[in-house]
């Protein structure tokens, strides 16, 4: 049961505030953000999601800049209100198509509106957007999505590939669209974050996929879906289905979905809901094939210098680039300038020395697969060192974007609609996408 | 509702009209419109609505427009009434007398043929919170409960709720709680039965605490028939309410093994769930189900790995989290089950520091022979870290780790690398760590001394650091050949010194030294004790005074108060009793395990109500702690229920038609000489104590000085009175619960047990025939290694006098906490002799 419900800017301003129950003073809001802030300052790193000041609890969570918080007195269940402030979130989306001030500061009454629906007194009524098409009355304003930034993990599709009509990710999911009809098709995306750790030898030490799939709907008369995942596919280490199969250690469903025959030939059956929904999420610690090897080195090459040297190799096929690759690392805390040296040819290479937190950086725009970069980093230090150099800097760590690549290789082998009529044929689009989480290099 | 909200937050944004002209602008627009039909009138209205709505939004008091807006509302556009509705809602509490006005057109809209107006007009009717208003209300609830649409009914229930909280005795008196019974269990739309649900449990939990009935009508919310009907549909329900439903099932009690297991299977595929919440939920119920059930509980707990990894690696970091707080208790809780998945505690690079936190702890706790090379590995990784304060975590859970048992050997080596690496903060963690470990392991003091004695103590800053290389200094001055002389000067910066505590350690260092190389020490120390005698810091100054009067009374004496010959710790105390620890696993599943803390110490008790009877529990542990005489309650009743009927049906299992007197326990005399020698050679502290009685006296003297954290030992036990009691005791377990309310706390001590024992007490039973033995009647048990409960009672022999005893016994640490209750408190200390002795002997042959 929480008390409010508000939304803040990242400057600390209202944009929504709902008091459901009166229990709270009206500061909260304030408070709240003081602590936020302070936390940062105090150098205590992010605050946590949940707090206490003065017997008020607060928890929030932050979407697309934006913060949604709620209050309580009462000791409720911290991962139900974090749930449902996300769900309140990815509902407000469905509606509005992006979420940001602007769009909330347009459309701020059908959010009220949606608000009144969604939470009574309280209690967590309902949050299906499906649902509350039949409470809320409002047409929501939509935004010039050209003009939006992209945001979200499936917003790389936005980004040159024709097929991939990049609009639909900011499409609202009930406002009708220019030519007044309503597009019929359905989105289904394989999203995997990856996490590996290499030693200094280039060994893998732990590595991680997290997976979900992906689902947003936009069919008219919600026909019953098929999807087929790969027949080999195990759970659990109990569940061997032969060599080479795909392994998660474990996964878990939406309520919508069916898995009567999931045990037999590893289909899921569902009838999607309206809005953004994950279909499926999965869990996989089997070795896998890292898409990128790093070999890093930093050697002293005089009493006030040192050398850094990255290479990074893309081991994934040549058909397929990664975006928007950033690699990182932290230098000794002596480095006073440092002077890079690209490879001879390098294009769309960006290179950074961050003079406050002494750190390298290196942006390459696209890496096409199987080839290889190198960067060489010369150091200047205004002191000399003590101890060991390999202590003093590093770890490297990367990030990137690699659409229509997945590293555990869990496919979606057909996406059957329920068909009304011979003419009817949705469109079905089927997207992978990998990403980094946590992708460490240690020297 | 838009708060009132400073002017300065005015947003400039174009679309948004500010100021007073405005407002009387869009006063006469609306004064127009109100009765105009006009094809297009509603669309006007709603552009001027949202301008009214907006201002309210960002700050500015439109309720001037509160007579314009009413008139404005008789309309049949939907968009137009909500507005108008929200609009009511913010302001009709600041001016009750217009919002009377408004009760006119909602009445009216409650009947409207439109089920969804007569639900938003219900919903606003029952928001308005104007006191003087609620006799209106009655009326459009009592049809809204009737109403044949499932969405008026869903608002009419929680209105039910609203109008309790403007006035109860209105609520009460319209017998609406009754109404709502009847709908949670009759009702075909979930939601209404989970609104049933919610609105019940408030109404119910605030009315106990005036009301006998309202306390029964509570209980019967987890009755067989109630929870059972909710069960069977548990998947119609959206996932909030299960989690709901679930929140409720948890407190149920069923009658025997197989409703555990009926219900486990039921919901055991909510475990798949996708919602964290609903998952958590579940697994609360199934823990707490399965409490009394040590082999099945120890299966939940591997059941549920998977899919809480899976949560904390699937949604928001701060979804994350939540789940995180709660893997963080149960490996805390049973870290053994958890040692084979170490790797998922390793921190990520771009983790935020709450989380790292918890990973670190949850490393340091599930390592042990097989995993600590490579977890203390991977933790030295991380005391390089950029974040400072996760490297000085990791260096402490080195340390942590070190002084658990295991390995001790390679992570001394790793400590002593922190030492050279010359990083301000790491030697100062590395520092407080290796005074730790030479506390508990003497033996490595050769290999340390030498890397410390390299260390400057003008390279430490930190009053922990400096406070453990002095107390080095003074433990280790024969092997430290500068030891006198790094004192000294210290001693001479003694002015520049401002922490209190570094200047304690001083004292005490100084006076160490001074001992063994009385020679080189005496200028030092007598530096030290005119500095001390002259310190304004209250401790300090004592201490010194202290220290010159023993050692003007004796020097011999002195030593053996200031440095008596040491014991290795073998435990270091635990910041958090396990009485703590219980109360916030049996809070699973709230805000309690986030914080690390039961409810008591963070709501405000009329704010606890709903998810567990967490008032009564602060009480119970209130008066635990404090030792008074507050008298626990309810909660109290309801863990020993459960208690109690896993032991009756345990006992018919296991021995079918042996009940107390089936034992001939012979008549058990605490008296008789072996039954008090016999324990103490056992306890591991009390062991200097039987050496003589100078020595535990001046250990414990000198612990309290040094300010360090020795566990304290028993160090006498008073020679027991004749005390016999009755082998054929008879209580039955309601006449217990009974008493174990009413009565007082007299006694509530901690005991260690001997090995021979831990060993023994593998399951529960086992103990239990040994205690009937000795006249003492076990009437609930439960747990699971390492954490036992039981609870006992005993009868003095020939009088009705009864002792009733609760007994933790966590088989980690070999220690049992007791407490004990009696009729006759006078012989509770002789009683507590006799359970101890009784207990001491558990295991022996």
């Amino acid at each position: 049961m929480i008390s409010q419900f508000f939304v803040l800017s990242q400057r600390g301003d209202n944009i929504v505030f709902r008091d459901y129950r009166g229990e709270v003073q009206k500061g909260s809001a304030e408070t709240f953000f003081r602590k936020v802030k302070f936390w940062k300052e105090d150098a205590e790193g992010d605050a946590p999601p949940v707090f206490n000041v003065d017997g008020v609890n607060y928890f929030h969570v932050k979407v697309a800049g934006l913060l949604f918080v709620a209050t309580t007195r009462v000791n409720v269940s911290p991962s139900l209100v974090l749930e449902l402030l996300q769900r309140i979130a990815r509902v407000i989306k469905d509606y509005l198509g992006v979420l940001n001030e602007d769009s909330f500061r347009k459309n701020f009454v059908l959010v009220y509106e949606l608000l009144d629906e969604v939470i009574d007194f309280g209690y967590a009524q309902t949050t299906s957007t499906e649902v509350l098409k039949s409470y809320v009355f409002n047409e929501p304003i939509v935004m010039d999505t050209a003009l939006m930034p992209p945001l979200g993990p499936a917003s790389i599709f936005m980004q040159g590939t024709k097929r991939m009509p990049g609009t639909a990710i900011t499409k609202s999911v009930v406002a009708n669209e220019p030519g007044g009809r309503k597009r019929d098709e359905i989105f289904v995306d394989v999203i995997e974050k990856i996490s590996v750790t290499f030693n200094s030898s280039g060994f893998i030490l732990t590595s991680e996929i997290d997976g979900t799939i992906q689902m947003k709907s936009y069919l008219t008369g919600n026909p019953e879906i098929r999807l087929a995942l790969n027949e080999d596919l195990s759970i659990g280490t109990n569940d061997y289905r032969g060599s080479g199969a795909v392994i998660l250690d474990d996964c878990n469903f939406h309520e919508s979905v069916h898995l009567d025959s999931f045990d037999v030939d590893r289909t899921l059956s569902l009838v999607p809901p309206d809005g953004e929904f994950p279909v499926m999420n999965y869990r996989i610690t089997q070795p896998f094939k890292p898409p990128f090897r790093i070999n890093a080195l930093i050697e002293e090459t005089g009493s006030l210098k040192a050398e850094v040297t990255i290479k990074v190799r893309a081991e994934f096929n040549s058909s397929i680039n990664a975006n928007t690759v950033l690699v990182q690392m932290p230098l000794p805390t002596f480095t006073a300038r440092v002077n890079f040296e690209l490879e001879p040819g390098a294009v769309g290479h960006t290179t950074d020395f961050r003079e406050a937190n002494k750190r390298l950086e290196w942006g390459l725009k696209k890496v096409v697969g199987s080839s290889e970069h190198t960067l060489r980093a010369k150091l200047t230090f205004s002191q000399e060192l003590h101890g060991n150099i390999m202590k003093e800097a590093g770890p490297l760590s990367m990030t990137f974007t690699i659409p229509m690549y997945n590293s555990s290789r869990l496919q979606v082998k057909y996406l059957q609609i329920a068909k009304k009529s011979k003419t009817h044929n949705p469109y079905r689009w089927v997207r992978y996408v990998t990403q980094a989480n946590s992708y460490v290099a240690r020297l | 509702m838009a708060p009132p909200l400073p002017q300065s937050q005015r947003s400039a944004s174009p679309s948004q009209p500010s100021g007073k002209s405005e407002v009387s602008d869009l006063k006469l627009q609306l004064r127009q419109l109100a009765g105009s039909r006009a094809p297009g009138a509603d669309d006007s209205k709603r552009d001027l609505f949202k301008k009214v709505i907006s201002n309210m939004t960002i700050g500015i008091d439109v309720s001037s427009l509160f007579g314009e807006m009413v008139m404005c509302s008789a309309t049949s556009d939907i968009v137009l009434k909500k507005m108008c509705y929200l609009y009511v809602g913010n302001y009709a509490k600041v001016n009750p007398d217009l919002a009377l006005l408004t009760i006119n057109f909602l009445q009216r809209d409650c009947k409207d043929q439109d089920p969804m107006i007569r639900g938003l007009a219900l919903r606003s009717l029952c928001s308005l919170r104007v006191a003087n208003l609620v006799e209106y209300l009655v009326g459009p609830l009592g049809s809204g409960l009737k109403d044949n649409n499932s969405y008026v009914r869903t608002v009419a229930v929680i209105g039910v709720l609203k109008l309790y909280h403007i006035s109860a005795t209105t609520c009460i008196d319209a017998d609406f709680p009754e109404t709502l019974k009847h709908l949670l269990l009759n009702d075909p739309d979930t939601q209404v039965v989970a609104n049933c649900l919610s609105s019940l449990q408030e109404i119910w939990t605030l009315e106990s605490t005036s009301s006998e009935e309202a306390s029964r009508e509570r209980e019967t919310l987890h009755s067989k028939p109630i929870v059972y009907y909710l069960l069977n549909r548990i998947k119609e329900f959206s996932e909030w309410a299960q989690c709901l439903v679930m929140e409720l099932v948890a407190k149920y009690i069923p009658s025997d093994n197989s409703e555990i297991f009926d219900i486990m299977n039921l919901l055991e595929d909510r475990l798949q769930h996708a919602n964290g919440a609903v998952v958590l939920a579940t697994i609360k119920v199934f823990l707490h189900l399965t409490l009394s059930m040590a082999d099945v509980h120890q299966q939940v707990y591997e059941r549920i790995k998977a899919p809480l990894l899976t949560q904390v690696s699937s949604g928001s970091p701060e979804q994350s989290y939540a789940i995180l707080s709660h893997l963080h208790l149960l490996v805390m809780r049973a870290p053994y089950i958890f040692s084979s998945d170490y790797k998922h505690f390793y921190c990520q690079y771009n983790e935020p520091s709450y989380v790292k936190k918890l990973k670190l702890e949850m490393l340091t706790a599930v390592a042990n022979e097989s995993n600590t090379y490579e977890i203390v590995t991977e933790l030295c990784e991380y005391a390089a870290n950029v974040d400072i304060p996760i490297a000085r975590e990791s260096i402490r859970a080195v340390g942590k780790i070190a002084l658990q048992q295991y390995d001790v050997n390679a992570i001394v080596d790793r400590l002593l690398q922190f030492l050279e690496m010359e990083k301000d903060y790491v030697t100062s963690e590395a520092l407080v760590l290796v005074k730790d470990l030479l506390r508990k392991y003497p033996q490595w003091s050769q290999d340390c001394i030498a890397v410390v004695g390299n260390i400057s103590s003008k390279n430490v800053q930190e009053p922990k650091a400096k406070a453990a290389l002095i107390w080095m200094l003074g433990e280790y001055s024969q092997d430290m050949h500068d030891a006198p002389y790094v004192l000294e000067s210290l001693v001479e910066n003694w002015d520049e010194e401002h922490s209190p505590e570094v200047r304690l350690h001083l004292l005490t260092s100084v006076m160490k030294c001074f001992f063994k190389r009385p020679p080189e020490t005496q200028k030092a120390l007598g530096a030290a004790l005119a500095a001390g005698l002259a310190d304004f810091h209250q401790d300090v100054h004592d201490r010194a005074l202290f220290y010159y009067r023993l050692l003007q009374y004796n020097v011999s004496v002195a030593e053996s108060v200031v440095n008596p010959p040491k014991q290795a710790v073998s435990v270091f105390a635990d910041t958090q009793s396990s009485e703590v620890k219980d109360r916030i696993f049996d809070e699973f599943n709230s805000l309690s395990v986030v914080y690390q803390k039961p409810s008591y110490m963070f709501t405000d008790k009329e704010h606890r109500g709903t998810l567990e009877f967490s008032d009564e529990l602060g009480n119970l542990s209130i008066s635990a702690e404090s030792g008074d005489s507050v008298v626990p309650a309810q909660r109290v009743e309801e863990n020993d229920k459960d208690l109690l009927l896993s032991t009756t049906d345990k006992d018919d299992v296991r021995d079918p038609g042996s009940n107390g007197s089936a034992y001939n326990a012979p008549s058990y005399s605490g008296s008789a000489p072996s039954a008090t020698s016999q324990p103490l050679a056992d306890l591991p502290f009390s062991s200097t104590s039987a050496t003589g009685q100078q020595a535990p006296v001046s250990s414990l003297a000198i612990d309290d000085l040094l300010g360090l954290d020795f566990p304290v030992g028993i160090a006498t036990t008073p020679s027991p009175p004749p005390l016999t009691l009755n082998p054929k005791a008879v209580l039955d377990p309601g006449t217990f619960q009974q008493k174990w309310r009413q009565l007082p706390i007299s006694l509530s001590e901690e005991y260690s047990l001997s090995p021979h024992g831990i060993a023994t007490l593998t399951t529960p039973s086992a103990l239990l025939r040994h205690m009937q033995n000795h006249s003492i009647h076990c009437i609930a048990s439960g747990g699971q290694s390492p954490n036992f409960k039981f609870f006992f009672f005993a009868q003095k022999a020939g009088e009705a006098s009864i002792y009733l005893v609760e007994c933790i016994i966590n088989t980690s640490s070999a220690k049992s906490q007791i407490k004990i209750k009696a009729d006759d408190q006078s012989s509770s200390q002789a009683f507590s002799t006799l359970f101890q002795s009784a207990l001491s002997k558990f295991g022996l042959p």
